[in-house]
């Protein structure tokens, strides 16, 4: 392991965290608000053939989680160099 | 050249690519075959992940289920999608950077406790086999279909083959294998959407499809269809939930977590080179995922509109006569699959919600996407090329699981704990044996299966959900949690969880012995047995940080490798066990 000094990886592990929680409010509301809770007031939303809520739930979540993910990867990857914890 | 010698023709040239591959592979070492992935880029792994991921389930059975469950069949495409994220960033990078080869290890080490592997081990086993059900279900299937057999000739070949398959076992570990039986299922997957999507719609790309108009109107497809379903007296498509939006929620989530902790997704991640590569995989493999997720609704919407047209005829004012059926037809009948009554003698089929006047008394949910390139009246090849790629994706998930249980039970189980100076001969020995009974016992229980592929796929995700997800969060963002909590609470959750499915599905999964009936009426909050899982998690969270409130903390070592586990510097390769 590099030299670094428990102060730095704890602060790399809060930004991490703070990330991971914005992300899965994303995740959440992609998927379970807007796929599930919300649906039939979306529903009354007409794009082409679909309605708003049912695309989220059959496409619109799915494409987003993709998003999702390389995201994070990107950003955490840029994280670890700035804290020099990368391999 | 008539179907069924196309078919043997397609399905033998796929055989023969993997066969091919796999011996052509394992001229390299054996670690290549221990460390599936290592030193591979991480599209590529994320495309052998996909195929690794992707089983009779998602192939065979789930746009079949989407095409009767309409909107409510979301929870498998949400579900099955969603896990990828909770994985790429709570759990991958961590177990990566763990560096050792399983899940149970990791469950071991970090709970400093052999009891807690056990448990691990344990729960393993019973969500591995609960999902083989499922991909038996789908075996039978295709293989009833493709030799023209009832589904249990079909399924009792299937077996055979697959434990040939299974034994062959190497297969499983090669990463360009499972490359090719990717571009295999998802060409089998995809080339037949592009066509029926381009005669109802014009439009060759499914996803838009979906939202299309159909071809010579105004209307669109899904405003079509929600028409013509309810004019059946089927529920609205687009609207149609399933069963209460409380279930949807509880399954969606059920799905999500059990993705993330079923052990053969996982262990991909385990020997990536880096634990960057541990992110991006998980990424590529989502990708990969979502070209056929995001089909399979349209396959779905258009296979039953296609279905109810073949029937009712719209060109004409009566329905379609029975002995005018198409041949597809009559080659589901051969099966038991699909079953007609004529109850008012009149010689027509006639289609409708209601029980008592419904002639197509059986529709099994897992013909429709095998059916749907005959009902669209595509090519043979194309119709050939899809019985070849959901047997790929039957067997490979289906070998890679029974693979998965007997490692688990003669290294894990038997030379791990009982037996540790077993030798190797033996411990082969009785792998196989493990597996030739995983595959009797699953396939006996596949005669009778607890629900269609989908939904007993579904059931294991639940177990796993319920089980190993919330150890494995637990083990890596708290330092709190106790070996007497982790164990405590995975006993509990996979507990509560196989307590409700077996009161109403039958101990294990033989429906007379099940006490209080398959029904809404005795479900939880109304929430059915499939989707259980995630309250088992929560019961799993709360029974573990209970216990590990009152028991002695983790020792020093043990947060220090909590500490260790966080930061992605010093990883190095990961070690055989």
């Amino acid at each position: 392991m590099k030299e670094n000094d428990s102060g730095s990886e704890s602060a790399y592990w809060q930004t991490n965290i703070r990330l991971m929680l914005k992300l899965l409010c994303v995740w959440f509301t992609v998927s379970f608000v807007c796929g599930i809770l919300l649906v039939d007031v979306l529903n009354q939303i007409q794009i082409g053939g679909y309605k708003l809520g049912f695309w989220f739930a059959q496409q619109g979540s799915m494409y987003s989680f993709v998003i999702i993910v390389f995201y994070y990867a990107k950003r955490m990857a840029a994280l670890d160099r700035e804290y020099n914890v990368d391999e | 050249m008539d179907l069924q010698t196309m078919t043997y023709i397609v399905v033998g040239i796929t055989f023969t690519v993997y066969i091919g591959i796999a011996i052509w592979a394992r001229a390299g070492t054996t670690t290549e075959f221990y460390v599936a992935g290592g030193g591979i880029h991480p599209v590529a792994n994320g495309m052998a992940t996909a195929a690794d991921w992707m089983s009779a389930a998602s192939f065979i059975s789930m746009a079949g289920l989407i095409a009767f469950y309409g909107y409510g069949g979301s929870v498998f495409l949400m579900g099955w999608t969603g896990g990828y994220v909770l994985l790429a960033m709570c759990l991958a990078p961590y177990l990566r950077k763990f560096g050792k080869f399983t899940v149970p290890e990791f469950i071991g080490d970090r709970f400093y406790s052999r009891t807690a592997r056990i448990v691990a081990v344990i729960c393993l086993i019973v969500a591995s086999v609960t999902y083989v059900i499922g991909q038996m279900k789908g075996i039978g299937v295709a293989f009833s279909r493709f030799l023209e057999v009832d589904y249990t000739t079909g399924l009792l070949s299937g077996m055979g083959i697959v434990f040939i398959y299974a034994v062959l076992g190497g297969m499983k570990g090669i990463t360009y294998t499972q490359i090719v039986q990717y571009c295999v299922l998802i060409f089998a997957y995809t080339i037949p959407a592009i066509f029926i999507s381009l005669n109802l719609t014009g439009n060759p790309i499914p996803q838009l499809g979906l939202g299309s108009t159909m071809i010579g109107s105004e209307t669109y497809l899904l405003d079509k269809l929600d028409q013509v379903v309810m004019e059946l007296g089927f529920s609205e498509y687009t609207t149609q939930a399933r069963l209460s939006t409380l279930n949807m929620f509880v399954y969606t989530m059920s799905l999500m977590i059990g993705t993330a902790g079923l052990p053969h997704v996982i262990i991909r991640f385990f020997t990536v080179p880096k634990v960057r590569d541990a992110r991006t995989s998980a990424g590529w493999a989502l990708v990969f995922i979502t070209i056929l997720y995001t089909t399979a609704p349209a396959v779905a919407a258009m296979a039953r509109l296609n279905l109810i047209d073949t029937i009712n005829q719209p060109e004409s004012a009566e329905t379609l006569v029975y002995a005018e059926r198409p041949d597809w037809f009559k080659k589901w009948e051969t099966t038991g699959l699909l079953k007609f009554e004529d109850k008012n003698g009149d010689g027509r089929i006639q289609y409708t919600s209601d029980k008592t006047t419904n002639e197509m008394v059986k529709v099994d949910r897992d013909i429709m996407v095998l059916a749907n390139p005959e009902i669209a009246q595509l090519p043979n090849w194309v119709i050939a090329l899809v019985a070849a790629g959901g047997l790929a994706a039957a067997l490979s998930t289906a070998a890679g699981l029974l693979l998965a249980i007997s490692s688990a039970i003669s290294h894990d189980l038997l030379k791990g704990v009982f037996m540790p100076d077993i030798s190797e001969k033996s411990e082969l020995l009785a792998s196989r044996i493990a597996m030739a009974g995983a595959i009797m016992f699953a396939g006996y229980l596949g005669l009778n299966p607890p629900d269609f592929a989908a939904g007993t796929v579904a059931l294991a995700f639940g177990l796993a959900a319920s089980s190993i997800f919330p150890v494995l969060m637990m083990g890596i963002f708290s330092k709190n949690v106790t070996k007497e909590g982790a164990i405590a609470g995975m006993i509990a959750g996979i507990g509560v969880t196989l307590l409700y499915v077996f009161q109403h599905k039958g101990i294990m999964f033989v429906a007379s012995t099940s006490f209080l009936g398959d029904m809404p009426s005795n479900w939880f909050l109304g929430i059915e047995p499939n989707a259980f899982g995630a309250i088992g998690a929560v019961v799993n969270f709360v029974v573990a940080f209970g216990v590990s409130r009152v028991t002695k903390a983790p020792p020093k070592e043990i947060q220090d490798l909590v500490e260790h586990i966080r930061v992605p510097s010093g990883a190095g390769s990961a070690q055989a066990h």
